[in-house]
C-alpha cells in the first residue's frame, strides 16, 4: 500500500527514500470508458475521485490539455470559506467546507488545511447591517459566524489600520472555520485517490471536439484520438464556452481576468483571512511567508491569463489602505486566471441541453473553496442524472425561470459579480 | 494594457474606459418572448478571438465606443461611436 503517513516518512527515511511512487499512473487512454471528465483541475479530478468513492464508478478518465494543476486551481487565493448570505449558497459552501474538513482523510493526502479564520471587515452602519444579516443567516443555517467590533478585529489582526481616516474599520464578520488550504496539494490529492481508485488521468490531451449524435454525448475527440463515453462531464472553468460551442450550445457565461499576487518571503504577521470592505481586496500569508492577495475582475472578457497594471495598481492601492505597513513590501509575482463569470454571481452544476453532457462551471471567482463540493454534487449528477438538492438551484434554466441566485443583487451583467 | 482610439479624443489609455457589455447581442423587441430575452440578457458567444463589445470613455468624452478587440492579444483593431459600424474611421 502506497499510503502516507508520519510512520511511512520515518521508514522510508531509513531507507534512503527509494520507495516512493509516482502519485498517480500515466497510463494510455482507453478508446471506451463509463464517464470521460474533461478538466484535470480540482473540480475534474474532485469529481472523478467521488463518482469512484460514493458511486463506484470507477471506469473514469479524467482528460486534461496540460500537466494537471496548472489552471485555475494553480492561480487562485487558497480561501476556504462559506459565509454567504442566500440559502442556495451556504447550503451548498457549507457541504463543500464539511468536506474540506474531512478531506486530508478521505484522500490520505496532505492539503494543508488550516481553518485561520476570515474577517469580512466592514466601514459604516449599513455594510454593519448588511454583515449582521450575512451572519444570522448563516447562523440560523447552522454556520459558524461572530460579529466582532473594531478592536476585536484589532485583536485578530494587529497590523490593520482601524482608525483610517477615510475608511475606518467599524468591525468584522467572521468565519472561524474559514481559511486556507495549500492549493497544487489539493489538485494533487485528488489526483493521488482518484488514481488509487482506478481512474485514469490522462495529461496532455486537448479535447477537440464534441461527439453528438441524436441530442445525447456519445464522447469527445482529442489530440490522443476518440474517446467515447456515454456520459460526459466538463469542469473546464473559463473554456467552459469553447466546449459548449463544440457540442452545439450557448451558456450564460463570460470569461473575465482575475489577477492574484505574492509578495516577498516575510516573518509571519497575519494569521487570519482577512478582506477590506471599502475596495475589493483579501489578503492572507502563506506557510512559506509570502502574503497572498487578491482584488476584482480586469473588467473585460479574456482568455488572455495575463493580467493589466490598471487592476494591479488599486489592489495595491486598497492593501495598503487596509494595511499600511505593506506600503514597504516588494510583490514577487502576480498572474491571471481565466473566471467563467455568469450573470447572477453563482454557479452551474448541472445536466445540459445535451443529453449525458454535464457541466460544473459558472465559478466566477469563487472556484477554489468549492473544489470538494462541486466534485461531489457534480458526481452525483452524472451517476444519477439528476441533481443532489444542494445542486439543484445551480441550473442553465434558472435566468429564463427567473430564479436567479444573485449574492451581490447587481443584475444580469456577468463582470459585475 | 488597452489603448483604445476614442473617435473624439484620439488614442487612450485603458484607465479612462469602462467595458459596457457585448455588441454581438441584439436587444429583441418587449414582446419577443422569454427565450428571446434570455438570449439577449444572459447567453453569450464568449469566443475565443476576435469580438465586438460596448465601450464608455468614462474618463473622456463620456461616448459609449464599438470596439473590434481580440480576447487573447487584447489587440484593438476597429473602433466607432455607438451607432456607427465598427470599422469606421474616426469621424
Amino acid at each position: 500500500m502506497a499510503g502516507y503517513s508520519g510512520l511511512r516518512i520515518l521508514s522510508e527515511g531509513l531507507r534512503g527514500n527509494a520507495g516512493w511512487r509516482p502519485a498517480w499512473r500515466k497510463p494510455e487512454p482507453r478508446r471506451e470508458y463509463d464517464v470521460v471528465v474533461v478538466g484535470g483541475g480540482g473540480h475534474g479530478l474532485a469529481t472523478a475521485f467521488y463518482l469512484a468513492e460514493m458511486h463506484g464508478i470507477t471506469n473514469v478518465a479524467v482528460l486534461e490539455k496540460g500537466p494537471i494543476g496548472l489552471g485555475n486551481t494553480g492561480r487562485n487565493t487558497t480561501i476556504v470559506r462559506s459565509n454567504y448570505l442566500l440559502p442556495e449558497n451556504h447550503d451548498f459552501y457549507e457541504h463543500s467546507l464539511k468536506l474540506w474538513e474531512g478531506l486530508e482523510q478521505s484522500l490520505n493526502y496532505n492539503v494543508m488545511m488550516s481553518q485561520r479564520g476570515v474577517i469580512n471587515v466592514f466601514h459604516n452602519d449599513a455594510q454593519r447591517n448588511g454583515a449582521i444579516r450575512r451572519g444570522n443567516a448563516m447562523r440560523l443555517a447552522g454556520i459558524d459566524a461572530v460579529l466582532l467590533d473594531g478592536p476585536g478585529v484589532k485583536a485578530m489582526c494587529p497590523l490593520l489600520d482601524i482608525s483610517n481616516g477615510r475608511f475606518p474599520v467599524m468591525g468584522g464578520l467572521l468565519q472561524p472555520r474559514g481559511g486556507t488550504a495549500r492549493h497544487d496539494a489539493v489538485a494533487w490529492g485528488f489526483a493521488h485517490a482518484a488514481d488509487a481508485r482506478g481512474v485514469d488521468i490522462i495529461e496532455h490531451c486537448e479535447v477537440t471536439g464534441m461527439i453528438v449524435e441524436g441530442g445525447a454525448i456519445r464522447g469527445v475527440r482529442t489530440t490522443r484520438g476518440e474517446i467515447r463515453a456515454p456520459k460526459v462531464g466538463l469542469a473546464v472553468a473559463g473554456s467552459t464556452s469553447l466546449l459548449t460551442e463544440m457540442a452545439g450550445f450557448r451558456v450564460p457565461i463570460e470569461s473575465h481576468l482575475l489577477q492574484a499576487f505574492v509578495s516577498e518571503g516575510l516573518k509571519p504577521m497575519i494569521d487570519c483571512v482577512v478582506t477590506f470592505g471599502a475596495g475589493h481586496f483579501y489578503i492572507s500569508q502563506s506557510d512559506k511567508g509570502g502574503l497572498v492577495f487578491g482584488g476584482g475582475l480586469d473588467g473585460y472578457p479574456s482568455y488572455g491569463q495575463r493580467g493589466t497594471l490598471r487592476e494591479a495598481e488599486h489592489v495595491y492601492a486598497a492593501g495598503v489602505s487596509m494595511i499600511p505597513a505593506l506600503g514597504r513590501l516588494r510583490g514577487l509575482r502576480s498572474w491571471a486566471g481565466i473566471m467563467d463569470m455568469s450573470p447572477d454571481g453563482s454557479p452551474f452544476i448541472c445536466r445540459t441541453p445535451v443529453r449525458g453532457l454535464y457541466m460544473t462551471a459558472g465559478w466566477c471567482y469563487g472556484g477554489f473553496k468549492a473544489t470538494p463540493g462541486s466534485g461531489w454534487c457534480h458526481a452525483w449528477t452524472i451517476a444519477r442524472d439528476e441533481p443532489h438538492p444542494l445542486n439543484a438551484a445551480f441550473t442553465l434554466e434558472r435566468f429564463r425561470e427567473g430564479r436567479m441566485i444573485d449574492e451581490r443583487g447587481n443584475g444580469p451583467f456577468h463582470w459585475m459579480h | 494594457m488597452l489603448r483604445i482610439d476614442c473617435p473624439h479624443c484620439g488614442p487612450r489609455d485603458e484607465a479612462e474606459f469602462t467595458y459596457r457589455g457585448d455588441a454581438t447581442v441584439v436587444r429583441p423587441g418587449p414582446d419577443a418572448g422569454i427565450e428571446a430575452w434570455d438570449d439577449y440578457l444572459h447567453l453569450r458567444d464568449n469566443p475565443r478571438g476576435w469580438t465586438v463589445e460596448w465601450w464608455l470613455h468614462s474618463a473622456g468624452c463620456r461616448a459609449v465606443l464599438k470596439v473590434r478587440r481580440h480576447t487573447v492579444t487584447h489587440q484593438v483593431d476597429a473602433v466607432a461611436v455607438a451607432g456607427g459600424r465598427p470599422g469606421t474611421d474616426r469621424a
